[in-house]
């Protein structure tokens, strides 16, 4: 990672230098032990602060709307199809852009790495694969390969796909004969097993949208659940108020979705929001052979129409 | 001043005879940590627990609370008319708190029970809970209380606190409400007052050598609103702050709401949900103008609501108590400490 943080500072320096951008986004330190912050740095003498480490989780794409001049943005894999994403999107033209592609060997799973303690972490470092944390009770020296996030297990585009710049060599890519084994394991389940399977998994869930938030692709001016007039959804705690705006946010993200975790990542209490995205990924891949955020050139299946459409209903 | 031993064989015992009064709520242990829920039968409160992610406040002020109902069935005399919700006001325990938890109810309690404005709801819940605390013999590292007024064995906003002594319980008796429950739960074994407050010092002294976070806020109060609410910090703390509502509804002070009518049929629902300074939707208006439109102006709220606005308003310290739960939920590790310490320490540049 050493190599990484140096390459990044290194280009991050040139660019603001040369002024070819105003600033440049990426990862900064956090005050705990397991937390990095996203940051913008625009002078020189502040790209020291810019890290990169496992536990980068994320997505930064989430932060390169509304700026004025181009700049320069720190894309892990995940990150850099988001940002396709917003390109197609129009979201930010891609000459606004300096993508500095980070080839990503995964980010940790923080809340399986912290219910090894009874107390809290204080000290975080890794080396290589080694994890290494340290509480007031006890240290515990990790394989990161055992605690990598669910995702990023999963993931078979660990590589930017989009970049100006790289500050390394690229990974190698995993192909996976069955890429989405958790959504098939939901897929099997009888209605009522399903139902109960997801009402347990919203059980705790506050309202407090860091899911959608956090989310890159969650930048509608207003969300249909902060829509007053009509208002669409309840805003208390009524179980069916919470399920609908977890179910209605996963259709929103049908097709755009890039699995990137960041929802899971910023949940307070700790819910696998992906168990609602992955099957429209699932479905997106199956019925239009599509994985979101790998081709500039086309618009995401759901809002693209085609005469050639394979399906009959269409015609 | 009364103190009480209990052996932690009668504790269950005990905490089952209070049944017959009380309600019972305490730590219980979920998916992802540690709650402060309803007891029900058979469910003991987790005393071996150290820290709750959500806190105490919502025992007194649910997420989601039904406040007024009515009928909109023309045929009913009394359609249209709101009537207060039935609400069970039965006297109520809440057991095992943690002292800050405690604290933060007193600081909401300044803002529900005013000369001027007593919220029903929330004043007749707090008058039918006990709290019983329960000492923290040692504190996390993210835990700052100390330095905002409160503390690992702090007894304000306390009926009864416990100190944990391994095999025992002892338990300091601090108002009467704190003495009738005790008395519900048949504790009686009375232990010497003056070796008992010794130990709490002993205890208190300990534990507050195990806290190592700490923020400065002697300066808070001699800078004026504007020069804080002007400096140039606000953005870069900002630009990470994913406007979530996480931190304020961890926090077991935040107090905000947001009244919402919900109908069914005929049936009419007044209710209030707890809502959060971080939504833009929290200041719009109907004309559709924001006067907090930006991320800036809303981080920059929550804290000079916490830090300053408060302070200057009460003169009772800031509107913190130093759990550490927002420190440690932010999704994007926006640390109120640093925040604190950057707002105290700030000297506007001529």
């Amino acid at each position: 990672m050493d190599t990484y943080i140096n390459k990044i500072r290194e280009l991050s320096l040139k660019l603001l230098k040369k002024k070819e951008v105003v600033k440049v986004i990426g990862f900064t330190k956090g005050t705990l032990p397991m937390a990095t912050s996203p940051i913008a740095i625009s002078l020189e003498q502040d790209v020291e602060k810019l890290i990169f480490n496992s536990t980068c989780g994320l997505n930064l794409a989430n932060y390169i709307r509304n700026h004025k001049g181009k700049i320069a943005v720190i894309a892990k894999g995940c990150d850099s199809r988001n940002i396709i994403t917003h390109i197609v999107e129009n979201q930010i033209p891609r000459e606004q852009l300096h993508i500095i592609g980070v080839p990503c060997k995964g980010m940790i799973d923080k809340t399986k790495v912290a219910s090894l303690f009874d107390d809290d972490i204080i000290e975080f470092s890794e080396d290589n694969d080694t994890l290494l944390l340290k509480s007031s009770s006890k240290e515990e020296r990790l394989n990161k390969q055992d605690y990598l996030r669910e995702n990023c297990k999963l993931c078979m585009h660990k590589n930017p796909v989009i970049y100006d710049d790289l500050v390394g060599d690229l990974v190698d890519e995993q192909t996976l004969d069955t890429p989405y084994p958790d959504v098939e394991q939901i897929e099997n389940m009888d209605a009522d097993t399903k139902w109960q399977h997801f009402d347990k998994l919203t059980k705790n869930c506050i309202r407090c949208y860091a899911c959608r938030n956090a989310c890159p692709i969650c930048y509608c001016p207003t969300c249909f659940v902060d829509e007053s007039g009509p208002q669409w959804v309840g805003k208390g705690q009524d179980k069916t108020d919470v399920n609908t705006f977890h179910f209605l946010r996963a259709f929103h993200c049908a097709g755009r979705c890039t699995d990137c975790g960041a929802c899971v990542e910023a949940c307070p209490m700790d819910i696998n929001v992906r168990d609602f995205t992955r099957k429209l990924n699932k479905d997106s891949f199956e019925l239009f052979e599509w994985e979101a955020g790998l081709d500039l050139t086309k618009r995401p299946p759901l809002d693209a129409y085609s005469p050639n459409d394979p399906n009959d209903f269409i015609k | 001043m009364k103190f009480i031993t209990i052996d932690k064989k009668d504790w269950a015992k005990g905490i089952e005879k209070s049944r017959k009064t009380y309600q019972l709520f305490g730590p219980v242990k979920d998916k992802n940590g540690f709650f402060i829920k309803s007891l029900g039968k058979d469910m003991l409160p987790d005393m071996d627990y150290h820290d709750s992610v959500m806190s105490v406040k919502s025992v007194l002020f649910p997420q989601t609370e039904n406040i007024l109902t009515t009928t909109l069935d023309e045929a009913q005399e009394d359609h249209h008319i709101m009537k207060r919700a039935v609400t069970d006001y039965s006297p109520r325990a809440v057991l095992g708190i943690r002292p800050y938890d405690a604290k933060a109810i007193e600081l909401v309690k300044l803002n529900f029970d005013t000369d001027d404005y007593k919220d029903p709801y929330w004043c007749d819940a707090y008058e039918a809970t006990t709290f019983v605390g329960l000492g923290l013999n040692k504190p996390g590292p993210f835990d700052f209380s100390s330095s905002t007024g409160s503390g690992p064995f702090n007894e304000e906003g306390l009926d009864v606190l416990l100190a944990d002594l391994d095999d025992k319980y002892l338990a300091k008796v601090l108002t009467d409400k704190g003495e009738a429950f005790i008395k519900a739960c048949g504790f009686d074994l009375i232990a010497d007052d003056k070796e008992s407050q010794a130990l709490f010092d002993i205890l208190r002294k300990e534990a507050e050598k195990n806290i190592v976070s700490k923020i400065s806020t002697d300066k808070l109060k001699e800078k004026t609103i504007l020069e804080i609410h002007e400096a140039p910090f606000w953005d870069d703390i900002a630009f990470s702050c994913i406007n979530c509502g996480t931190c304020t509804f961890v926090c077991p002070t935040c107090w905000c709401f947001d009244i919402q009518d919900e109908t069914k049929r005929k049936a009419s629902t007044r209710i209030r949900n707890w809502d959060t300074c971080m939504s833009p939707l929290f200041t719009k208006h109907a004309t559709g103008h924001n006067p907090r439109d930006t991320k800036t102006q809303r981080v920059r709220q929550r804290f000079m609501h916490k830090l300053k606005y408060f302070f200057d308003k009460y003169d009772q310290g800031i509107m913190c108590v130093g759990c550490g739960r927002c420190v440690k939920s932010c999704p994007v590790n926006i640390d109120i400490r640093e925040v604190c310490n950057m707002m105290n320490s700030y000297e506007k540049q001529e």
